[in-house]
């Protein structure tokens, strides 16, 4: 054993050597600031399907009562695989392994750029006509007017709040930034580095003299106030969640009385009997994710692909997979197949309006993507500064 | 068996046995040559290729690896004072969690073996045995039960739960790695010889005098030994932290968030719990403790 242990000597002064060596060398890395769109084919039919496709889905997005039908109609066998976070997906797509995903806003350019996705024929998916306009064409979801992927649902980030602790009606983030010392200890907040634009819009409407325009596009100067913002909050924050069950068993064991939160969390909490809680869409707006079906650039079963796009977005399908995530459907006519007929009303489904105070999830870019110029910070500069935000 | 014997032992029989025997080298190769192979291609390969990779980088936007050669992410991780803040943390959290153990261990292993019955002490082993068959997940998520703002220990100490934080994971870990700790000690008291105890007494030393100059010195390697486990499984873990630790993050917590954003820099991160603990095991060589292990 003695011996073994004295042969570790030599690697740790490698490792010691190597660690000082880096401190001398200094950081390199350039950025190219206009990115090139890798060029990948579009599809121009749709043949038989492959008898198979391999998707990564979030949680609930491929339950058995609406894969069953599909697979039967198809012939199509579904292999799902769960990702838990948008960077999951990401690196998931990365493998080459799978031939779609349901990409949040934030992974969604990511994988466009990176030329892991291929631009989407909607003409290929009849059901496309009739999903919301205001889904259509957006900037998380299309470059240069082509759709890169077909609408799948989304939702609001709402501020949650437990009344039998917190008083009166909230209508301000600020119950959860400037004014978070009064729940000290109790405030939630979203777990991941795009949580950042949640400070940065309360900090676009009500600190106007740093012209911030738009959440996902900020300069350094405006990151950094979003960030020290941020910090303050986490003095008074209880957890941070990014699992929406995490979530759920804070305010129901009052760890957590208030924060953000998404409508099917309320939805879950209020259906039990632990707690009841609260949601409300502040004044200041709120950020929120709108997730689309993408398909792989080397896609082994394109045409199972298209069919699953086809048939996720049809009227029955969406509405089933809409009711169990708890979100608002892309599609207009899915309304009419809830069962609760009351739910695309909950959830303002086809409320163009409430849609549009939506600052959807985006990945930030050195190119402002809000077209305002290139001296923005890029989602990685955004990670290490969450990191910072956690201490 | 129809091969001639070979040497004079007419029990080593056999052509397989027969065509060893005189050569060492071969047997030894082949008997260790698998074990050997694992650790050497499996194990410090892995570790390697790990290195490897801290060189690398990603493109920032798209994620995807650079094969270039840069020390970019050793630059980021020396001079970001966030690696620096949690690495800290994470080294104080692990001394926490081994001086608390510690502490309990000491005086449970002292009357495991030196005041229990042999019926006692066997029951005994067991009981400190048995949490380790539980889920660690299971465990957890009891203390996160046990510490919830309503919980049972804020209803036991009228509220003066230290809530889930720092505190709450030191206790947690504390918790899960405490058999870790007791089992060397335990087998570090096993071998102090009993007519040390009655020369400490007949030369006039108490029981205080007793545990501080004569057992300590030597249940001490023993200690060191537990330390090892404690250390190290506290460096690399970051389920408990997420259960328990509120907001708080340590190392592995930073290494699990990037590893899907940016596996290089993950890569360059985890380089310091491995130092760390390269280094910890040559400071706990001094004691004597790998002989305990």
């Amino acid at each position: 054993m003695k011996r073994s242990l004295r042969s570790l000597r030599k690697p740790a002064a490698l490792l010691a050597a190597g660690a000082l060596l880096a401190a001398c060398a200094s950081s390199g890395g350039g950025d190219s600031s206009k990115r090139k769109l890798p060029d990948v084919p579009m599809a121009k039919s749709v043949g038989a399907g492959e008898g198979e496709l391999n998707i990564i889905v979030w949680a609930g997005y491929a339950e058995k009562d609406w894969v069953k039908p599909f697979e039967q109609q198809s012939g199509c066998k579904v292999n799902a695989k769960l990702g838990n976070t948008s960077d999951q997906m990401v690196s998931l797509m990365k493998s080459g392994q799978y031939d779609g995903v349901s990409a949040s806003g934030d992974a969604s350019l990511r994988l466009i750029y990176g030329g892991n996705v291929a631009p989407v024929n909607t003409k290929l998916v009849p059901n496309y006509a009739t999903v919301s306009d205001f889904l259509k064409n957006g900037d998380w979801n299309s470059v240069d007017g082509k759709m890169y992927g077909i609408p799948h649902g989304w939702g609001a980030n709402v501020l949650m709040w437990n009344p039998a602790k917190v008083s009166g009606e909230l209508d301000s983030w600020g119950a959860v930034f400037d004014k978070s010392s009064q729940y000290a200890g109790k405030v939630t907040a979203y777990d991941s580095p795009i949580y950042i634009a949640d400070a940065a819009l309360y900090l676009m409407k009500t600190k106007p003299d740093l012209k911030i325009k738009d959440p996902y596009s900020l300069t350094e100067k405006q990151l950094d106030a979003a960030v020290s913002l941020l910090k303050e909050q986490n003095k008074n924050v209880s957890e941070y969640w990014a699992d929406y069950t995490k979530e759920v068993q804070a305010f129901e064991s009052g760890t957590s009385e208030v924060g953000t939160s998404w409508q099917v969390i309320a939805n879950t909490i209020n259906g039990g009997k632990k707690a009841k809680v609260k949601t409300a869409l502040p004044k200041e707006g709120a950020t929120g994710w709108s997730d689309t079906w993408m398909i792989a650039a080397k896609a082994k079963h394109p045409n199972c692909m298209y069919k699953w796009m086809d048939y996720i977005i049809s009227p029955k399908a969406n509405a089933q997979v809409a009711e169990f995530f708890g979100e608002a459907p892309s599609q207009t006519k899915a309304c009419d197949m809830t069962s609760d007929k009351t739910f695309c009303d909950s959830y303002h489904a086809l409320d163009a309006d409430y849609a549009k105070q939506i600052h959807y999830w985006t990945t930030p870019q050195k190119q402002c993507v809000d077209g305002s110029g290139d001296n923005c910070t890029d989602y990685s500069t955004w990670v290490t500064k969450w990191q910072e935000v956690k201490g | 068996m129809s091969s001639a014997p070979v040497g004079e032992r007419p029990d080593r029989r056999g052509a397989v046995s027969a065509y060893f025997a005189p050569r060492r080298r071969t047997r030894l190769s082949l008997l260790l040559g698998l074990p050997m192979l694992w650790l050497v291609v499996v194990y410090l390969g892995a570790i390697a290729a790990l290195m490897l990779s801290a060189f690398w980088s990603v493109d920032s936007f798209t994620e995807n690896v650079v094969h270039t050669y840069s020390t970019a992410n050793f630059h980021t991780v020396l001079t970001e004072s966030i690696y620096r803040t949690v690495g800290v943390r994470t080294i104080v959290v692990a001394l926490a969690v081994t001086v608390i153990d510690a502490l309990i261990a000491f005086p449970m292993a002292f009357y495991m073996s030196v005041v229990a019955s042999p019926r006692a002490r066997r029951l005994l082993v067991v009981a400190v045995l048995t949490p380790l068959w539980a889920s660690y997940l299971v465990k957890a998520y009891a203390w996160r039960t046990l510490l919830a703002p309503d919980g049972p220990l804020s209803w036991l100490t009228n509220g003066h739960t230290p809530g889930y934080g720092e505190a709450a994971t030191v206790i947690t870990l504390a918790y899960l790695w405490l058999p870790y700790m007791v089992i060397p000690v335990y087998a570090g008291f096993e071998k102090v010889p009993r007519s040390l105890f009655e020369a400490s007494a007949d030369l006039g030393g108490n029981a205080g005098r007793t545990i501080r100059s004569v057992i300590l010195p030597l249940v001490f390697p023993a200690i060191a030994a537990g330390s090892i486990f404690t250390v190290s499984l506290t460096l690399g873990d970051y389920i408990a932290v997420s259960i328990v630790g509120g907001k708080t993050q340590l190392i592995a917590n930073v290494i699990s968030d990037q590893v899907t954003l940016n596996q290089p820099l993950a890569a360059t991160v985890s380089l310091i719990p491995l130092i760390a603990i390269v280094l910890y095991l040559m400071a706990m060589r001094r004691t004597g403790a790998l002989e305990n292990v």
